[in-house]
């Protein structure tokens, strides 16, 4: 009785914001207020449970890719699609998709966790699967220390039931790993499954504490580091090698960019846990079964996403850290591009511009930066005065940018690196311009 | 002509852009026909005896014990080099050590080296945020903060300025930054020094007064660092 007045009354709110235009959030926050207990029932009931993925860098484009290859292998997946990875923003989405007798019809919920938010989710929510992919330096304005970030996952570790998948090359992730299979020593649970990298790829994702030369151990050989579920081991052009299980695949890929790639073998490895816990109900796929739905899923909004403009190709990359950056520009070939950079410092971009001085422009020297933009246009522009990478047109004005753009790099490929209000904000504007996928 | 350019414990003190403060620092010293050397000096490190400009940063709480005892070791030294006028610059986690300690919010005290007069304790309510300072020697400083230490000044220690807007110092005084001599320790990263380049000349200027006994500035095109102090000056806290 209690589900059926909780949607019903998520429902009402969710006509009536829509009628009131927007308000995505609202029936969330109305059956949170009324049925604190709402969310944990209506999770509670999915064969097999939640799988909540977590971490500074990384987390839509991941959790999409999980999605996608666990609906490709005939599941049925409820998501937070849109990122509205706050409590409320995930009652909203069951909300939406729930019957009338709040039951949601699905296999697994796959969700999208912000750090902070996560610790409400975890206080009534158990995840089953844990993915932890980074702790890089993000959102220190919100959270003050790279350390508070990675206590809070530590937490969400700690609430997790069945597995723990954790990147054994971050610093932080693999302690928590470590920590987590200490913890499990008498009752085998939760477990915990790692994904990782070949040494060769090491110096391709930097982690915070690489920035500084000289900080690094000699790190042991392939040989020597035990091998784990998932393995990166060579990048291609549009095309990955992994070892899964000991054995090499290699595989073409939509995705690009070096983060993309490597959340692959996250992705991959949680797959991989979800399919092993259910081997008594679900078959589970064979490997190349999983690569082929992995080589169709298409990177999400923003995060190196190929749009069409004036007859060329337009990509759009997120960036948010230095790390992100630096990875950014490293995955993609400078050479007869369009540059532009759009920074923003609204509070989803985080406040504190100071990280654009750990990242290295020197890639861009020879092309020069078309434009630069957004509210922060000119302390990217000293950034890159300091890196001596010329630059044309300094307008902090998205629209007036664009068409800036748009003018001084006709006929070529373009690219925008940019925070995440700088890309709502251009794909607004580009909307208007191409074909934009709604999102 | 030379400088010497100490970056004191890069690996560990280096959080939010301060590496770009040594950036600028060498830009603007080539910019004023001089050529700048960089020495590292980490944890065990010895300190070169012909420094003439030591610059630092914040770091991790981690960061920040590994340091410390390491620091304790060249008390007397940089005192003495302070005590001299060498320039220095120390932002957040190094100016809180080279004050005389930091007490933690259990209690427990951290001793720095007191080449400042200034005590610091762990608050509760984290201070972050754009910064505005007026100061009288070098105009409008503008930056940004991320601490929750509260930093009180000592007779032996002048503010670095007045805050307009932010915290600085602590939620009380409305001071910011400190001055002994030639040294400055300030909470303000952004990265300071690129858009504050009064300071890069001033450390400039002594060192080179110091070691030439004069210092000739050349003029240097400041466009872009005016227009991002403006912008800057202009977001929300």
């Amino acid at each position: 009785m209690r589900d059926f007045l909780s949607a019903v009354v998520g429902k009402a709110v969710r006509v009536l914001a829509r009628l009131r235009g927007g308000g995505s959030a609202l029936p969330g926050l109305v059956v949170e207020r009324i049925d604190p207990g709402f969310i944990a029932r209506a999770l509670s009931t999915l064969p097999l449970g939640v799988v909540a993925v977590s971490g500074t860098n990384g987390k839509t484009t991941t959790t999409k890719m999980i999605v996608e290859m666990l609906e490709d292998q005939g599941l049925k997946v409820f998501t937070n699609r849109t990122g509205s990875n706050f409590s409320r923003g995930v009652v909203a989405a069951i909300v939406g998709e729930c019957s009338l007798s709040g039951k949601l019809h699905a296999d697994v919920a796959v969700l999208e966790l912000d750090e902070a938010h996560a610790m409400y989710f975890i206080d009534r929510v158990q995840p089953r699967f844990t993915l932890l992919l980074n702790v890089l330096r993000d959102q220190l304005d919100r959270f003050g220390e790279i350390d508070t970030t990675a206590n809070y996952l530590q937490r969400i570790a700690d609430a997790t039931s069945d597995e723990v998948i954790v990147n054994r090359e971050d610093r932080h992730i693999a302690t928590i790993g470590e920590r987590t299979r200490q913890r499990a020593e008498p009752t085998g649970a939760p477990r915990v499954r790692e994904f990782g990298l070949v040494n060769d790829l090491l110096s391709t994702f930097p982690g915070d504490d690489d920035f500084y030369a000289g900080s690094a151990d000699p790190a042991p050989s392939d040989s020597e580091r035990p091998d784990v579920d998932v393995v990166l081991t060579a990048l291609g052009k549009r095309t990955a090698t992994f070892r899964i299980a000991g054995e090499a695949y290699e595989t073409p890929l939509l995705l690009e960019g070096l983060y993309n790639t490597y959340n692959a073998a996250a992705a991959l490895s949680t797959v991989r846990a979800v399919f092993d816990a259910a081997a008594d109900t679900y078959r589970a796929p064979t490997t190349e079964q999983l690569l082929d739905s992995l080589a169709q899923v298409r990177p999400a909004f923003g995060r190196g996403e190929r749009l069409e403009l004036d007859g060329q190709p337009l990509e759009l990359v997120l960036v948010k850290n230095p790390a992100g950056f630096k990875l950014g520009l490293a995955s993609f070939d400078a050479a007869d591009t369009g540059v532009m950079i759009a920074i923003n410092d609204q509070y989803a971009d985080g406040r504190d511009m100071s990280w654009l001085w750990d990242v290295e422009f020197d890639s861009l020297r020879e092309g020069g930066v078309a434009v630069v933009t957004g509210t922060r246009a000119w302390d990217m522009a000293l950034r890159l005065e300091h890196d001596d990478v010329e630059f044309g047109v300094v307008e902090e004005d998205l629209s007036r940018a664009l068409a800036a753009f748009r003018a001084s790099t006709h006929g070529q490929p373009r690219r925008i690196y940019c925070t995440y209000t700088a890309m709502l904000g251009l794909r607004k504007r580009l909307s208007e311009l191409t074909n934009v996928e709604e999102i | 002509m030379e400088l010497k350019i100490v970056s004191l414990y890069p690996r560990d003190m280096n959080i939010y852009g301060d590496r770009g403060n040594l950036l600028s620092l060498v830009r603007r010293a080539r910019a004023h026909g001089i050529t700048p050397e960089v020495v590292e000096v980490n944890v065990g490190d010895p300190l070169p005896d012909d420094v003439d400009i030591i610059i630092g940063g914040g770091g991790q709480d981690s960061g920040q014990e590994r340091v410390a005892r390491d620091l304790l070791g060249r008390g007397a030294e940089l005192r003495g080099l302070a005590e001299e006028g060498l320039p220095m610059l120390l932002i957040c986690g190094l100016y809180q050590l080279f004050g005389h300690r930091f007490v933690t919010g259990s209690s427990s005290e951290i001793p720095g080296i007191g080449v400042f007069d200034i005590e610091t304790r762990a608050g509760s309510e984290r201070m972050i945020g754009n910064v505005v300072v007026d100061s009288e020697e070098f105009g409008q400083i503008i930056g940004y903060e991320n601490h929750s230490g509260n930093t009180v000044l000592g007779d032996e220690s002048v503010p670095l300025g007045k805050v307009l807007q932010g915290s600085g110092n602590n939620t009380v005084d409305g001071t910011e930054g400190a001055r002994t001599r030639n040294a400055i320790g300030s909470y303000l990263h952004g990265s300071l020094l690129p858009k504050n380049p009064a300071i890069s000349d001033f450390l400039i200027r002594v060192a080179m007064e110091r070691k030439y006994g004069a210092f000739t500035p050349r003029e240097i095109d400041d466009t872009v660092a005016l227009r991002a102090r403006a912008s800057a000056k202009k977001r929300p806290r």
